[in-house]
């Protein structure tokens, strides 16, 4: 789960790292308020979780708080690929003579996390990490021995800086990869990571991404910093849809219902595990079929999950038929799945053998599965038939209706 | 022969007395594997189908020799009950619990290679060798085992549970049985990776071929074309590839730093493309691989 750069540099803050004055403002007023209070020139810069901000017009620059005033508004009225900002950030603008780039990731090659450092910051680092890799230096660190800062210190003399700017960098990157190891996150990065004409260095821009299997793990973090338990905080906000999907799986601990994911088409799936799913989405679209939505189920959902799950896309505008399919199971009840579905068609008001497009889950119990299939006329299949086979008779009844 | 596992394998169950763990015992059992002892903290003394269950790992080593353990307990705990398991000298250790933040799972491997110990998994369905042993849920109750899976020269290596079974089911029902079937996990970061599990296929005698299920995200195909290429394995690959329309919706980038460790992003269309160039076939559909492994194996003398 991202952070937005406010958040980001109230944590780097926190351990030390060296911040710009600023506040968050949620109006222009607001934005005028702060920007007499730090009285100079200010940088305002919009609150989303996405990149190329700059080029959206999402950063602006004001002399006076009149000024600041003005382009608040503009920045608070402008969406940045499909998000409008959670605020905007008004900070000193600082003279800058270099900048330089200091970030912490995981490497899932060597299942280490890697410290990066150079000395060419800024917006095209990963040019430089291309055409400059002697201004590039990794380090990585072990996940058992305690941290050490001359882990730091190795990777900031590694692309050549000495004096100093050496000593100075330490504590600042040292702090990063504190803040990272403590907090779980899968990217703390400060870039840029500025130097002012006097020789201090400042955090201009922050990125953190929290794990989110870890999120339980740092409640405590994420309610200080105001981070509301209903944010899912990725890429793209989900739609109404996939929030009623979440509930759907929520509601009940039996099984899963996961992932669901709205797309525009006109065939709802039902269908999993994890790998089933991505092998059967693929599948239907290489027929030529237009998916309504992507779900996970598995780990044997019950009757209520499977049939709320089905409710659920069948009330989907545009939906004019399900498919039921997963790969050959292991530990979910072919029988179950088949009652879910059909009890979801039914409170639909919708006849299951005409909305069932095809009932392709073999494995546990099918065969007490497909004798429910039967009762209700649904057309059903074994594993004597692949799911590339099965996605193909569904989308050639889609055509057929 | 088989890879990690064998008819003479003896195995614990950690957290023994949860609901899945039960189920595991039961189909482990009827399977014929030699589940020797569970551990539950606070449950020493119990039984699960006939299986003593204790309280820490330690009461079991000191009694008889332990090859491997399933890790079922809940994600905070797992940690835990890994390094009590390589702390007490197991050497395979099969993490079939999911969520686990990745810093704990980089631990857990840390120690694993320090100790000379193997993880597979987390959030896996173990691994199985037909006719053999069935350590974790793969392919679920014994007699669902046997219709999907048969005996035979053929390793399975997927990021898929559900999908190890899908491809052996397959493979089973085109004549092709196999030596050992993986279940590594959908994790970022995992025990054991395709290149890491190749050298045990390329040293068991019973391997002639090697299935692969792969999904979008990661570098693991990249590795084992390197290794494959590195190597000159004698093994044919035949992988499928799932998720291709990921490529079509690539997820908004943050930051800066993954693009500088891993490169540009390897979208599945890159994956197929390396690990063509490095030999491996690639399967459009999972019901091709019986014909394209059969085609390899008739090349390659098998």
């Amino acid at each position: 789960m991202r952070f937005y750069e406010y958040e980001a540099k109230a944590l780097f803050g926190r351990h030390g790292a060296p911040l710009l004055r600023g506040g968050v403002a949620h109006s222009p007023e607001e934005a005028r308020r702060i920007a007499s209070e730090l009285g100079g020139p200010v940088v305002l810069k919009s609150q989303v979780l996405t990149g190329g901000r700059m080029k959206a017009g999402g950063v602006r620059f004001a002399d006076d708080p009149v000024t600041a005033a003005k382009e608040a508004e503009a920045i608070l009225g402008l969406t940045i690929k499909g998000q409008t900002p959670r605020g905007v950030l008004v900070e000193e603008r600082a003279p800058v003579a270099q900048e330089y780039f200091a970030a912490i990731t995981w490497d899932g090659r060597a299942k280490r996390p890697v410290l990066i450092f150079s000395d060419m910051g800024g917006i095209d680092i990963e040019e430089v990490a291309e055409t400059h890799p002697e201004h590039v230096a990794k380090v990585h660190l072990s996940t058992i021995l305690p941290f050490s800062p001359y882990k730091v210190k190795e990777a900031i003399a590694g692309v050549g800086v000495s004096g100093n700017d050496l000593t100075r960098l330490i504590p600042i990157v040292s702090a990063l990869v504190e803040v990272f190891l403590r907090y779980d996150l899968t990217l703390a990065e400060i870039n840029p990571l500025g130097k002012t004409e006097d020789g201090r260095f400042l955090v201009l821009d922050g990125h953190v991404d929290l794990e989110g299997d870890a999120r339980e793990k740092h409640a405590a973090l994420l309610a200080e910093l105001g981070i509301g338990t209903e944010e899912t905080r990725e890429a793209r906000p989900p739609t109404e849809f996939e929030i009623r999907g979440a509930q759907v799986d929520a509601a009940d601990h039996r099984g899963v219902a996961g992932n669901v994911r709205e797309f525009d088409g006109d065939l709802g799936l039902v269908i999993g595990a994890g790998g089933g799913s991505l092998t059967l989405f693929d599948a239907i679209r290489k027929h030529g079929g237009r998916p309504a939505n992507y779900c996970e189920i598995g780990g044997n959902p019950s009757v209520k999950k499977t049939c709320e799950l089905t409710k659920l896309i069948l009330s989907k505008p545009g939906v004019k038929k399900i498919a039921v399919m997963m790969n050959v199971v292991s530990n979910t009840r072919v029988d179950i799945v088949a009652r879910g579905v059909i009890k979801g068609c039914l409170e639909m008001g919708r006849t299951p053998s005409e909305t069932i497009a095809i009932f392709r889950i073999p494995g546990a119990w099918e065969d007490e599965g497909f004798k429910i299939l039967r009762k209700y006329g649904v057309e059903y299949c074994d594993r004597t038939v692949s799911m590339y086979e099965a996605a193909g008779r569904a989308v050639a009844k889609m055509r057929a209706a | 022969m088989s890879i990690l596992i064998n008819k003479d394998t003896t195995v614990i169950i950690q957290g023994i007395t949860g609901r899945e763990a039960v189920n595991l015992t039961r189909e482990g059992l009827d399977y014929g594997t030699k589940i020797v002892g569970g551990v539950t903290p606070g449950r020493a003394g119990r039984e699960v189908y006939g299986v003593p269950v204790y309280d820490c790992v330690r009461d079991i080593t000191t009694r008889q020799r332990v090859d491997a353990t399933i890790v079922t307990v809940p994600p905070r705990f797992t940690r835990d009950a890994v390094f009590e398991a390589i702390d007490a000298g197991v050497k395979l250790v099969v993490i079939v619990t999911e969520r686990i933040p990745r810093a704990e799972v980089a631990q857990m491997v840390e120690l694993a290679t320090l100790r000379g110990a193997r993880i597979i998994g987390p959030n896996c369905l173990g691994v199985l060798s037909p006719d053999e042993a069935k350590v974790g849920g793969l392919g679920g109750p014994a007699v669902n085992v046997r219709r999907a899976f048969t005996k035979g020269p053929i390793g399975i290596m997927s990021r898929s549970g559900g999908m190890t079974t899908e491809i052996a089911n397959t493979l089973s029902a085109a004549g092709l049985g196999q030596s050992t079937c993986v279940s590594i996990g959908g994790d970022a970061i995992i025990g054991s990776t395709y290149a890491e599990l190749m050298p045990l296929f390329e040293a068991d005698p019973e391997t002639k071929a090697i299935a692969i299920y792969s999904e979008p995200g990661g570098r693991m195909e990249a590795e084992l074309a390197e290794w494959v290429t590195a190597h000159k394995s004698r093994l044919p690959i035949v992988a499928f590839m799932a998720g291709r329309f990921m490529d079509e919706m690539p997820g908004m980038r943050f930051g800066h730093a993954g693009t500088i460790v891993e490169g540009k992003a390897d979208t599945t269309a890159d994956k197929i493309e390396r690990m063509r160039a490095a030999g491996i076939s690639v399967a459009e559909r999972i019901e091709e691989m019986p014909g394209l492994l059969k085609e390899r194996l008739a090349r390659a003398g098998a």
